[in-house]
């Protein structure tokens, strides 16, 4: 599926897929990433076309969230090149929306969620200007979207894990991005978070937007996405989940670390 | 009755006021960050920043100074930064290592230097001179209007208000970003925001808040002020607008009723000299934090009111 949206955006030297008219929603050449000296992430490409949804799995360690972080420029490569929508980040931020993992702030920070979610906003509200009916009414309808109405007054430190992650989708969601970009949005969170957190982002993909997700749990990659980037420090196989989910590719990943049943359950059948 | 207390107390009492605000005021900030001991960092380094500025200049004069603890605040944030970065140790460590070895070089410095022409010692570092910011050029409330009075001021009082001016406008157009930096930096980073230079940035604004009130009120209330109101304030709100309103409150709290403490409470005890106004703001900003900590409504520790 590609997307449609239409965009007046110059490309600046893009790399067209044969299948696709639209530059890839993101493209990672040579992405080498060390924390002191082991590399985390060696050596990696990586295309997404537009309009999927890719899950980005492998074990423990496997530098998922140190890739996702170099896309965002969140930590600095060694080496290699990475192009958003054919930009350089600096160009395609206001297309870009990160959530990152829910553990990674204090959640005890004295805000409201509805003040969170208008940190999404932030491109348009700048350094001073008023916040209007308008922005909150925006931001509330980005809390309905992902069930969290009623809490728009709650303190954060209020809420429940999956709360949490819902707030920060809804915080994504405001800044109304083409490529969604998402740390592990599934750990830790209520079945029922999880419906509704893979709901929305099914709604994104059929608005044309581009999801790409951090995932640990083998069992819902078939359900959830249509694209799986496999990655141990080196990327291992990459392509649609059809292509790439087979137990194979998932025992290169794991390095025979995956059991027998996670297997069965995961690559094998379905 | 009036010009004495002109005279006497209302300066004193001001630029207290005005140094709690604003140290108290970045404090918010510093505290949730959980870089606390930044303010304490920086209100030590001041020392040996001023001792090595007056064998430079020959001069206790106010400009060389302020460069001297501004240096001396900035060479601490490097050292700092460098050694949690060289050493791998964590950031509360770093900071102790840095500042009481600075402050120490700096106690050293003093020590050996001829500085008996001129007021600056150990004891001024650490408790100020504030009961003697006295205008003596008061007569009475009129002379808050009178030009030729007004030029008498003790010059701590504008110097501090031009701090926290500067403060106030500073944090006004910084409280966004600042806001975003502190509870999700990653996320503010993806905007586009420069989280690096936003902290520096709190980080620098802490060390004018520190070393405008460091001299006038020395380095017990600078310390104080960084964390006891705004903790105070995170106990009584879960807003950050909130929070910092009520750190301001606590703050100018502990001004007066420390002042006034210091000033009356052995004579009301019956002890014929009054004590260290620094010290006693600091300890009332201390009560206060232990009464918000009893009975403000949001005072659970940090992480506790977590439902899973």
């Amino acid at each position: 599926m590609v997307a449609m949206k239409d965009t007046n955006v110059v490309q600046a030297a893009p790399r067209m897929g044969a299948a696709h008219a639209l530059p890839p929603a993101l493209s990672v050449a040579g992405l080498t990433v060390a924390y002191g000296e082991k590399p985390a992430v060696f050596s990696v490409d990586m295309t997404v076309a537009q309009g999927t949804m890719t899950a980005i799995v492998g074990p423990n360690g496997a530098g998922k969230s140190t890739l996702l972080k170099a896309v965002l420029g969140l930590v600095k490569p060694l080496s290699g090149e990475v192009r958003l929508f054919g930009l350089a980040l600096s160009r395609a931020r206001d297309r870009i929306a990160y959530v990152p993992q829910r553990a990674s702030v204090d959640w005890d920070f004295p805000a409201r969620v509805i003040d969170v979610v208008l940190m999404g906003l932030h491109r348009e509200l700048g350094l001073l200007r008023r916040v209007r009916p308008e922005h909150l009414d925006r931001a509330r309808a980005c809390l309905a979207r992902v069930g969290m109405q009623d809490f728009a007054t709650r303190q954060i430190g209020q809420l429940s894990g999956g709360q949490q992650q819902r707030v920060f989708l809804a915080r994504a969601l405001v800044q109304q991005a083409d490529l969604y970009l998402l740390d592990e949005p599934f750990a830790g969170v209520d079945a029922a978070t999880e419906k509704a957190i893979i709901a929305v982002l099914k709604e994104l993909q059929a608005e044309g937007r581009t999801i790409v997700a951090v995932h640990h749990d083998l069992s819902t990659v078939r359900a959830y996405f249509d694209h799986l980037f496999l990655i141990n420090t080196r990327a291992i196989a990459a392509g649609p989940v059809a292509d790439v989910f087979t137990s194979e590719n998932l025992q290169r990943a794991y390095g025979g670390r995956l059991g027998e049943a996670q297997l069965a359950g995961g690559a094998v059948t379905g | 009755m009036g010009a004495e207390f002109v005279a006497l107390s209302l300066p004193p009492l001001l630029i207290g006021i005005l140094a709690a605000v604003t140290c108290a005021l970045p404090g918010n900030f510093l505290l949730l960050r959980r870089q606390a001991l930044i303010g304490d960092a920086i209100s030590h380094v001041v020392l040996p920043g001023i001792v090595v500025a007056f064998l430079l200049t020959g001069t206790i004069a106010t400009l060389p100074m302020l460069l001297g603890a501004a240096g001396a605040a900035l060479l601490a944030v490097i050292l700092i930064e460098g050694v949690r970065r060289t050493a791998r140790i964590e950031a509360g460590a770093a900071m102790g290592v840095v500042f009481t070895s600075l402050f120490a070089a700096g106690v050293l410095l003093l020590e050996q230097s001829d500085t008996s022409a001129v007021h600056l010692d150990v004891e001024h570092a650490l408790y100020g001179n504030l009961e003697s910011l006295i205008w003596l050029d008061a007569t009475g409330w009129a002379s808050l209007v009178d030009p030729v009075a007004l030029s008498g001021l003790p010059p701590e009082l504008p110097r501090m208000a031009l701090a926290l001016l500067i403060v106030v406008l500073a944090l006004r157009l910084m409280w966004r970003p600042l806001a975003m930096a502190t509870f999700d930096e990653g996320f503010a980073a993806t905007l586009g925001l420069p989280v690096r230079a936003i902290g520096l940035g709190l980080v620098m604004l802490a060390a004018l808040a520190a070393v405008a009130a460091f001299d006038a009120v020395g380095s017990i209330i600078v310390i104080a002020m960084f964390i006891c109101p705004p903790a105070s304030a995170r106990m009584m709100t879960d807003r950050l607008g909130a929070q910092v309103g009520w750190s301001v409150v606590f703050a100018i709290l502990s001004a007066v009723l420390g002042y006034v403490a210091a000033g009356y409470g052995p004579l009301w005890l019956g002890y014929d000299n009054s004590v260290s106004a620094a010290g006693m703001i600091a300890t009332v900003s201390g009560l206060i934090l232990g009464i918000t900590m009893l009975i403000g409504p949001r005072r659970h520790p940090a992480g506790l009111a977590r439902q899973g």
